[in-house]
C-alpha cells in the first residue's frame, strides 16, 4: 500500500478532478490558498480551466458562467471570501446552477485571523449566506480522507440536484497535512462519480437554448409574477434538498451500547472526541460518539434515531454555540450541552473529556 | 437572415427610450453576420439593460448587478465557439468596476455593450459613475459633488484592445457593434443615449447633443493599437498544450521500520525563515517510509521571513485523530519565538523527551533529556537548522532511523540541494 502525505486542501483539489471538475476560479486567501495552487497545478495540462478572479465574487461568477455552459465547477475561499460570494451562491440557488464552494473556515469575525482555524460560519453557511432562505447543502469533513471523499460526493449531489453544495473545511483541516491513501479511496469512489446532467447538449446538434436567470422564473426560466408559479418554484427548491437528506446523510459513530451520554459533533473537533471517547473507553466509562459530515440540511432522522437511548448529549463545536442551536431544537426532550472553544486552537480531547465525566 | 428578436417577448422599454434602439441595432448586427441563435448567448446584469437577455431567442445568463463580465468570461471559457455579448448599464459599470478593469486586463473574446443613460432608470433615477455633475437626478445634490467617469478612457487605461464611442442614434450602429462582436479580444462599446423614462424629466438631452459631446471627445473607434494582444483563451490553451499532465501524486511506499514502536509526537519550536514546515514534511514523509500514520500540523503568523514557526508531528501505528501534541516526545527548539509561543510545555515534558535545544536559543527549566547543537559552529546557517536536526534525530535512532531520513530527502530534494543537505547532516551525526 502507498501512503500520500497531502494536506486536506489537496485530497479536496484532487477530489475534485477526479469528480470532473475542470473549472476552478479562485483568489487567494489563507487558509484556502492551496487548493488555488493544487487546481493550478492539476486543470491546466488536463484541458481544464483555472482562473485567478478579482475577488471571490467574480470567483463565484465566473464559476457560474462555466456551470451555466456545462462544466463542473467549483471555487474556494474561507470567512472574508464567504461573505463576497454570498450573492453569487444566492443566485446558483435559484437558478439552480451546480457548483461546489469550499470554506476553508478560518477565526473570525471579519478578517479575524487567517492561520488559525475556527467553525465559525456554521450557522451563516447554511443559508450560504444567501438571502431568500433557501435551504443548502452543507458537507463537513474531519481529515483528508474526508476532503477527498466529501468532495466528490459535493459535485455528485450538485449535479443530482442543481444546486451549489459547499463544504465546511477548517485551517485544521485543510493545511494540515496527513497520511492517507489516495490511490485507494478514488479507486473506492469511482463508480459513484456522477455525470454532467445539468447540460445535455452535447448530443444534439444545434444544441438547445440554455436559458438561467437569477430572477424569480417560472419552468421556462423567463420572469414570473405568477403566485402560483413562484410558489411553486421556490417549494420545488426547497423540496428537493430537504426531502432527499437521507440519500446524502454522512456520518460516523463510536456506538456504546451502555452508554447515557452521546458526544456530537463534527469537523476536526470529531477527531479529539475520538481521541477523547478512547480514553473514556479505556478508562471503563461508556459514552457513544456521532460525526455528522451532513451538517445542512440538519439529518434530524439520524440525530434522532442514534440518540433514542440516551440521556445527555454533549455538543463539541470550535465557535461559541452554532450547531448545538439545531441539536435542541431536535432533541427537545433530551439533556443537551455545549462545550465550545473559539481563540484559535483546537479543543483538546482533555476538555472533551472533562465535559463527559462533568 | 431572420431577427434573433424574442418573438413571444417583445421589448417593454419606456416609450423613446434608446435601450430599443441598441436592442435592434443588435439584433441587426447578428443578422448581418448571419448567426443563428444557439451561437450566441446574451449575458446581462441588473437594471434596464437586464432586460436585453429576455428580448433575444439565444443562449441566455442574466445575473447580479455589475456582474455580468464574471458570468461571460465563465462561459466564454466554458464554450469558446460561442458568440458571447455583454449588456451593462451605467449603474453596473459602477458597481462592477474591478470586473471591467479585470476584462479589459484579460482580453477574453467578449463583446460589453455598455447602455449609458447617464442614471440608475429603474430605481428612480438616481446618478450613476457617468452622470454629468451638472444634471439634475435622484440623488439630491449628490451627483454635483462627484465627477462622472469614462469609460473608454478606463478601458483604454485597463488595456482593452477594442474600444469605442457611439450614440445610440447613429445610423451605422448595427455596424459598429458587429465590428466589436467580430474583433477577437475584449471589446467595449460605450453607446449613449436618452433615458426617457427618468433622465428626460428633469434634465434637456437630444441626439444632437449626444453627437455634439462626442465630437468633443478623443475619438475612440474600436482598435487600441497600444493593447492589441493576443486574446486570452486561446493563449491559455495553448500555453497549457505544453505543459506536462500532473496524474495523483505517486504514494510513499513503506520500505524501513521505525526505530521506537512506540507513538511519538515531535514539536518543532522556530522562526519563520527555518523551514520548520518544511522539515516536518520530510519528517512525516520519513514516517510513510515506515509504514506509519503520520499527522503534521503547522502553527504560524501571517508574516514571511519573520515570526513564529511551528510544527507538530505525530508519527503512530494507529490512525491518528487528534492532531495537536500532548505529551512530546521530541521537542526541537530552534527559535526564541516558538519556544515563547510554547513555554508552558516544557515544564511537563517527562525524562524520556528529547529536547534538541539550538545553542543560542533559552529554554524553560525541564526534566526532559537536552541535547544541545551548536549549529553555528557547525557551519549550519539559520534557514537550514531545522532540516539538519533531523540528522541528530537520526544519529541518536530516535523517532526516525538514518535510511529513513535519507531516504525521505531523496523524495522531498534532489540534485545539489540535496548533496548539499546530506552533507551539513553528516556533521550532525551524534552517533559518529
Amino acid at each position: 500500500m502507498k501512503q500520500h502525505f497531502l494536506e486536506g486542501n489537496e485530497a479536496t483539489a484532487y477530489a475534485a478532478y477526479h469528480a470532473g471538475c475542470r473549472f476552478f476560479a479562485g483568489y487567494p486567501i489563507t487558509p484556502a490558498t492551496s487548493i488555488l495552487n493544487t487546481m493550478l497545478k492539476i486543470l491546466p495540462p488536463a484541458g481544464g480551466i483555472v482562473l485567478q478572479a478579482e475577488d471571490e465574487i467574480s470567483a463565484a461568477g465566473y464559476c457560474i458562467g462555466a456551470a451555466a455552459a456545462g462544466m463542473k465547477a467549483m471555487t474556494a475561499t474561507s470567512g472574508p471570501g464567504m461573505s463576497l460570494c454570498s450573492e453569487q451562491i444566492s443566485f446558483a440557488v435559484g437558478a439552480e446552477i451546480p457548483m461546489v464552494i469550499v470554506n476553508v473556515q478560518r477565526l473570525g469575525p471579519s478578517t479575524g485571523s487567517a492561520t488559525r482555524g475556527a467553525d465559525g460560519d456554521i450557522q451563516s453557511m447554511r443559508w450560504g449566506g444567501n438571502f431568500g432562505g433557501l435551504p443548502l447543502i452543507v458537507l463537513a469533513p474531519t481529515d483528508a480522507a474526508d476532503c477527498f471523499v466529501l468532495t466528490v460526493h459535493a459535485f455528485n449531489l450538485a449535479e443530482r440536484y442543481r444546486c451549489p453544495v459547499m463544504i465546511a473545511s477548517n485551517k485544521e483541516i485543510g493545511m494540515t497535512k496527513e497520511s492517507i491513501d489516495l490511490t485507494s479511496l478514488s479507486a473506492e469512489m469511482t463508480s459513484g462519480v456522477q455525470k454532467l446532467n445539468f447540460c445535455e447538449s452535447a448530443d444534439h446538434n444545434p444544441p438547445p437554448l440554455f436559458r438561467k436567470t437569477s430572477s424569480t422564473h417560472g419552468p421556462d426560466n423567463y420572469l414570473t409574477t405568477a403566485p402560483e408559479e413562484i410558489a411553486a418554484m421556490l417549494e420545488q427548491m426547497r423540496h428537493k434538498i430537504e426531502s432527499n437528506i437521507e440519500q446524502f446523510t454522512f456520518y460516523d459513530e463510536i456506538a456504546a451500547p451502555d452508554a447515557e451520554t452521546m458526544i456530537l459533533t463534527y469537523g476536526v473537533t470529531a477527531r479529539a472526541a475520538k481521541a477523547a471517547c478512547r480514553m473514556l473507553h479505556a478508562e471503563g466509562k461508556a459514552v457513544s460518539l456521532l460525526v455528522l459530515k451532513t451538517l445542512w440540511p440538519v439529518p434530524e432522522k439520524l440525530i434522532r434515531e442514534k440518540t433514542k437511548n440516551l440521556k445527555r448529549i454533549i455538543v463539541a463545536e470550535m465557535n461559541m454555540g452554532q450547531y448545538v442551536r439545531e441539536i435542541e431544537r431536535v432533541l427537545r426532550d433530551k439533556q443537551v450541552e455545549f462545550l465550545g472553544q473559539m481563540n484559535g486552537q483546537l479543543i483538546p480531547p482533555s476538555r472533551i473529556k472533562e465535559a463527559v465525566c462533568g | 437572415m431572420d431577427s434573433l428578436l424574442n418573438k413571444n417577448r417583445p421589448p417593454v422599454f419606456c416609450p423613446g427610450c434608446a435601450h430599443e434602439r441598441i436592442l435592434h441595432a443588435t439584433d441587426k448586427a447578428f443578422q448581418n453576420m448571419g448567426l443563428a441563435p444557439h451561437q450566441i448567448v446574451m449575458v446581462s446584469d441588473i437594471g434596464c439593460s437586464g432586460l436585453f437577455d429576455v428580448f433575444f431567442n439565444t443562449n441566455a445568463l442574466h445575473g447580479i448587478h455589475g456582474r455580468v463580465l464574471t458570468y461571460a468570461a465563465g462561459l466564454k471559457l466554458a464554450r469558446p465557439e460561442l458568440y458571447v455579448v455583454a449588456t451593462i448599464g451605467d449603474g453596473g459599470l459602477g458597481i462592477g468596476g474591478a470586473h471591467l478593469l479585470s476584462a479589459c486586463r484579460r482580453n477574453l473574446d467578449i463583446t460589453l455593450l455598455i447602455l449609458n443613460n447617464f442614471n440608475f432608470g429603474m430605481t428612480g433615477g438616481q446618478f450613476s459613475a457617468t452622470t454629468p455633475a451638472e444634471s439634475a437626478v435622484g440623488s439630491a445634490f449628490l451627483n454635483a459633488l462627484e465627477k462622472p467617469m469614462d469609460p473608454g478612457e478606463i478601458a483604454v487605461a485597463a488595456g482593452a484592445p477594442f474600444v469605442s464611442r457611439a450614440s445610440a442614434y447613429q445610423k451605422d450602429l448595427p455596424e459598429m457593434i458587429e465590428q466589436a462582436i467580430r474583433f477577437e479580444g475584449f471589446s467595449v462599446l460605450d453607446i449613449r443615449g436618452i433615458c426617457s423614462g427618468r433622465y428626460l424629466k428633469q434634465n434637456k438631452l437630444t441626439p444632437k447633443m449626444i453627437e455634439d459631446e462626442l465630437a468633443r471627445l478623443e475619438p475612440l473607434k474600436g482598435p487600441v493599437q497600444r493593447n492589441l494582444r493576443p486574446e486570452y483563451g486561446r493563449s491559455y490553451r495553448e500555453r497549457a498544450k505544453s505543459l506536462t499532465p500532473v496524474s495523483m501524486p505517486e504514494g510513499i511506499e513503506a520500505k524501513f521500520s521505525a526505530p521506537q514502536q512506540a507513538r511519538q509526537e515531535v514539536i518543532i519550536l522556530g522562526s519563520a525563515g527555518q523551514r520548520i514546515q518544511t522539515a516536518g514534511e520530510i519528517l512525516g514523509m520519513a514516517g510513510l517510509l515506515a509504514g506509519l500514520h503520520v499527522t503534521q500540523k503547522n502553527e504560524y503568523n501571517v508574516t514571511v521571513m519573520v515570526g513564529l514557526s511551528i510544527s507538530e508531528l505525530i508519527l503512530s501505528r494507529e490512525p491518528i485523530d487528534y492532531t495537536g501534541t500532548v505529551q512530546p516526545t521530541v521537542v526541537i527548539a530552534l527559535a526564541a519565538e516558538g519556544v515563547a509561543r510554547r513555554k508552558e510545555i516544557f515544564s511537563r515534558l517527562d525524562p524520556e523527551c528529547l529536547v534538541i535545544q539550538a545553542a543560542d536559543v533559552e529554554i524553560p527549566p525541564t526534566q526532559a533529556k537536552i541535547v544541545p547543537v551548536n549549529f553555528k559552529e557547525q557551519g549550519i546557517k539559520n534557514p537550514d537548522r531545522a532540516t539538519a536536526s533531523l540528522a541528530v534525530l537520526a544519529g541518536m535512532k530516535r523517532v526516525i532511523s538514518w535510511e529513513m531520513l535519507d531516504a525521505a530527502l531523496s523524495e522531498k530534494f534532489s540534485g545539489s540541494v540535496l548533496a548539499e543537505i546530506r552533507n551539513q547532516q553528516k556533521g550532525l551525526d551524534i552517533s559518529s
